[in-house]
């Protein structure tokens, strides 16, 4: 009863989906109130039936009601009920379900916030967002129905993929979709505004803390993608340039940009088409991403359904999306007009250099992502592109991009001389790449990679401290605390976010450039050493978890005769799906983690075991946090608030 | 300058920046290709001698055997018409089986020996990696081809 009670609330959704992408576009192209007014019952009308069609799953999961086919391919009675809850977003067709939820979600906490936004805008806004909800729902009514019955009833489920079995799922694909759902209330507001044909400052402002909230979760949804990856996969690599990462960090470059791009549209008024193409853009590349990766098209962990019907209706919903938006460009574009002009010279030319930096270097990724799928679709035979292609191409592209971070904020808007700005930032310069020179040294060895990237981390917070320290300088107050107070909160989010990309240049390099991996063969009571670290094999016993059996190795990890820790690997197999699991065991350390896992057994008992000593690991996925609080600050910023205040106290 | 001198300037320069950044990425993406070849084409020599490529296929029952370091690991990938032995050193994914699929990476020795750098093998017990698949159904294929002809091409 209950899932027919969810698959009727989704077809009610598609049906208030229809109208919510309907009239109130008709009512804002004729100037109906009363049409336009239909959108915002419309949206929380949907988001409860979606609310509603998402618990019903969750209940069938709840119960174990292995008679829907979904639950009973994604679950197993003895499965954890936590990970049972996960298990709706497991595989394709609930992944589609948690997709249009979320997109109610923002479509929801759009009628909050847009009080201050002028009725057609409102009205555009959530009928573009309607139109796309109607093409998810449709699809999942179509091919895609997580509610279908399994008769008769199976009497245990398949289980969940053990792989999936682990706290990340509970977090990591909601946080990803929260971001890439997210962009298509910036492109919404894009459409709406090549709709209307006016495209103001007023407007980015607008659309500014939206894209941002969406870039935040997006970068930390990647964030705890690649950590997961680190741990759970059992070799410790954190980022392999797989065509399912690729898919999320498309996505990133593209908002990147457009943060950066919308900034200009605000402060500057330029960039205007620019702004609405990387909006289009950042939102397909979303669309893209969600398709490749849930549709099977890339075979992967997370991919599982493999039905052409529904390759049919992901490439006609793509192409209607994507080519329907970029008509609507070509068509509309002109009357936005191009904003103001710039010198070459300016803070405006280097935010458009990082723009097209950022842009190609997704570009490179679009590339070296689809290219295989396009030679193996044509029959034209299969390749793969591997980790140095993307390695070769982005140490040279986000070098650039990177020197202009620390520059474009120092430089002034419309016309900056460059001279005085070398004058200005010659210390930071000479510290950063003095330190850079010589550090490596200090830590034990020297290449220009380990170099490049301290160097580069080193610009980016030298030239902030300068920054922040000129800006204070300027201006007035008593004590230097009211002066920082003074500082408005968007420009601590822009620094902070800033030091969180060079936190993550210097993980990226430390590791990098010394880490120490190693496969050895050890027995009960052998020891490795490596990276100043012993690693001693203590014992290994038998362990039962709910659904799996394990072998657990005790290791005991000192350095220079002092206890350090002890380490707890396991080898799991899982009944249900015949399968085998490493679970590696890691103690993370803020300048270093140790990682072990084991390979497996050998004869006489020995096991072939995984030694790692990765320095400064942790600091990659702090940045991706630091750049995301970057990011909440900066919407907190009380011009947001204020602009919003004033337009309510001219409308009341 | 004119401004109008300087507007050509500007687009000139993103234009020769753009240009410079293709070159490099399209020159990358050249030199990192990584092909694709079945245990027929190995045996038969049509794979490059100088680059490293993947080949795929099932890994036969009976052949896996390891080195006394207990890291060494030897065994024979086949489509079921040719076979070709590997080397690889490390630790195998937890889903590596004999009489499994699987794929490696890596060149050719000169005894026509695969030494493996890497070797995938993913994450279903039932799955088979799509090249290793297609390795065992061109080989059929083709087996079928010239089981039907009476012409034996030399």
């Amino acid at each position: 009863m209950i899932p027919e009670i969810g698959h009727f609330a989704l077809i009610l959704a598609l049906c208030v989906a229809t109208i919510q992408g309907t009239l109130p576009l008709l009512g804002a192209a004729s100037g109906n109130a009363s049409l336009m007014a239909v959108a915002k019952p419309a949206a929380r009308g949907q988001f409860l039936l979606v609310l509603i069609a998402f618990c019903c799953l969750g209940a069938a999961f709840a119960v174990n009601d292995f008679s829907v086919l979904y639950v009973a391919a994604n679950a197993n009675s003895k499965l954890p009920l936590h990970y049972r809850l996960a298990a709706i977003w497991g595989a394709h067709e609930g992944s589609l379900l948690l997709w249009t939820f979320i997109l109610c979600l923002w479509m929801v906490a759009v009628t909050l916030f847009s009080r201050h936004l002028p009725e057609a805008m409102r009205a555009r806004i959530l009928g573009v967002m309607g139109l796309v909800s109607f093409g998810f729902l449709l699809f999942m009514l179509t091919v895609s129905n997580p509610f279908l019955r399994l008769i008769p009833a199976a009497p245990d489920g398949r289980d969940l993929n053990p792989l999936l079995q682990d706290p990340g799922m509970v977090i990591h694909p909601p946080m990803l979709y929260m971001g890439y759902v997210g962009f298509s209330v910036a492109f919404a507001f894009a459409i709406a505004a090549l709709l209307g044909g006016n495209l103001d400052a007023a407007w980015a402002r607008w659309s500014r803390p939206w894209t941002t909230v969406a870039w935040c979760f997006l970068t930390v949804g990647i964030a705890m993608g690649s950590g997961w990856a680190y741990y759970e996969l059992g070799w410790g690599g954190w980022w392999f340039w797989d065509p399912v990462e690729n898919a999320s960090f498309m996505p990133w470059l593209a908002g990147t940009a457009l943060i950066h791009s919308l900034a200009v549209t605000d402060k500057r008024g330029g960039f205007k088409v620019w702004t609405v193409l990387l909006a289009i853009l950042a939102f397909s590349l979303s669309l893209l991403g969600t398709f490749l990766v849930r549709s099977g098209v890339l075979t992967s962990v997370h991919a599982f359904a493999t039905d052409p019907k529904r390759g049919l209706f992901i490439l006609a919903f793509l192409a209607v999306v994507i080519g329907g938006s970029l008509l609507l460009y070509a068509w509309r574009a002109p009357r936005v007009g191009l904003g103001g002009g710039f010198d070459p010279v300016s803070r405006e030319s280097m935010l458009l250099a990082n723009n097209v930096l950022l842009v190609v270097a997704m570009g490179s990724v679009l590339l070296g992502t689809l290219y295989p799928l396009f030679l193996d679709a044509l029959g034209l035979g299969k390749i793969s592109v591997g980790p140095p292609y993307f390695d070769t191409v982005f140490v040279p592209l986000m070098t650039p991009a990177i020197f202009l971070m620390g520059l474009g904020p120092i430089a002034q808007w419309k016309k900056a001389d460059l001279p005085a700005l070398a004058v200005r930032l010659r210390w930071a310069f000479g510290v950063s790449f003095g330190t850079a020179v010589l550090l490596p040294f200090v830590l034990g060895k020297w290449t220009p990679l380990l170099s490049l990237g301290l160097l580069l981390a080193l610009w980016v917070v030298t030239t902030a401290v300068v920054n922040v320290r000129e800006r204070v300088t300027h201006l007035t107050g008593d004590s230097l605390m009211t002066k920082l107070a003074a500082v408005p909160r968007a420009y601590w989010g822009m620094q902070l976010a800033h030091c969180g990309i060079a936190v993550l240049i210097v993980g990226v390099t430390m590791v990098k450039g010394f880490e120490v991996e190693q496969d050895v063969r050890m027995n009960i009571g052998d020891t490795t050493t490596i990276g100043g670290y012993t690693f001693k094999f203590d014992s290994i016993q038998d362990l039962m978890g709910p659904n799996y059996t394990a072998a657990r190795g005790t290791f005991h990890v000192t350095k220079n005769g002092g206890d350090v820790t002890t380490l707890y690997p396991e080898k799991r197999f899982y009944m249900v799906q015949n399968q085998t699991m490493t679970e590696a065991a890691i103690d993370s350390g803020l300048v270093r983690d140790l990682y072990v896992s084991l390979g497996e057994p050998l004869q006489g008992g020995a096991w072939s075991v995984r030694l790692y000593h990765k320095p400064f690991i942790d600091w990659i996925w702090g940045g991706c946090l630091i750049m995301a609080i970057g990011g909440v600050l900066a919407i907190s910023d009380r011009r947001y608030r204020l602009g919003w205040r004033r337009e309510q106290a001219a409308a009341a | 300058m004119t401004p109008r001198k300087k507007r050509f300037s500007l687009i000139g320069l993103g234009l020769a920046g753009l240009g410079i950044a293709v070159a490099l990425v399209l020159n990358a993406f050249q030199s990192n290709l990584v092909f694709f070849f079945t245990p027929t084409q190995v045996v038969n020599g049509e794979v490059p001698r100088d680059r490293s490529f993947r080949i795929g296929g099932m890994v036969e029952a009976g052949t896996l055997a390891r080195d006394s370091d207990g890291l060494t690991v030897h065994f024979v990938v086949s489509d079921t018409v040719k076979r070709v032995p590997v080397v690889y050193k490390g630790i195998l994914p937890d889903l590596f089986k004999e009489g499994k699929g699987a794929v490696a990476q890596g060149r050719l020795g000169q005894d026509g020996t695969f030494i493996a750098s890497e070797v995938l093998a993913k994450h279903d017990e039932n799955y088979m990696p799509p090249e290793a698949a297609e390795a065992i159904a061109k080989a059929k294929a083709a087996g079928q081809q010239s089981s039907k002809t009476l012409v034996v091409t030399p």
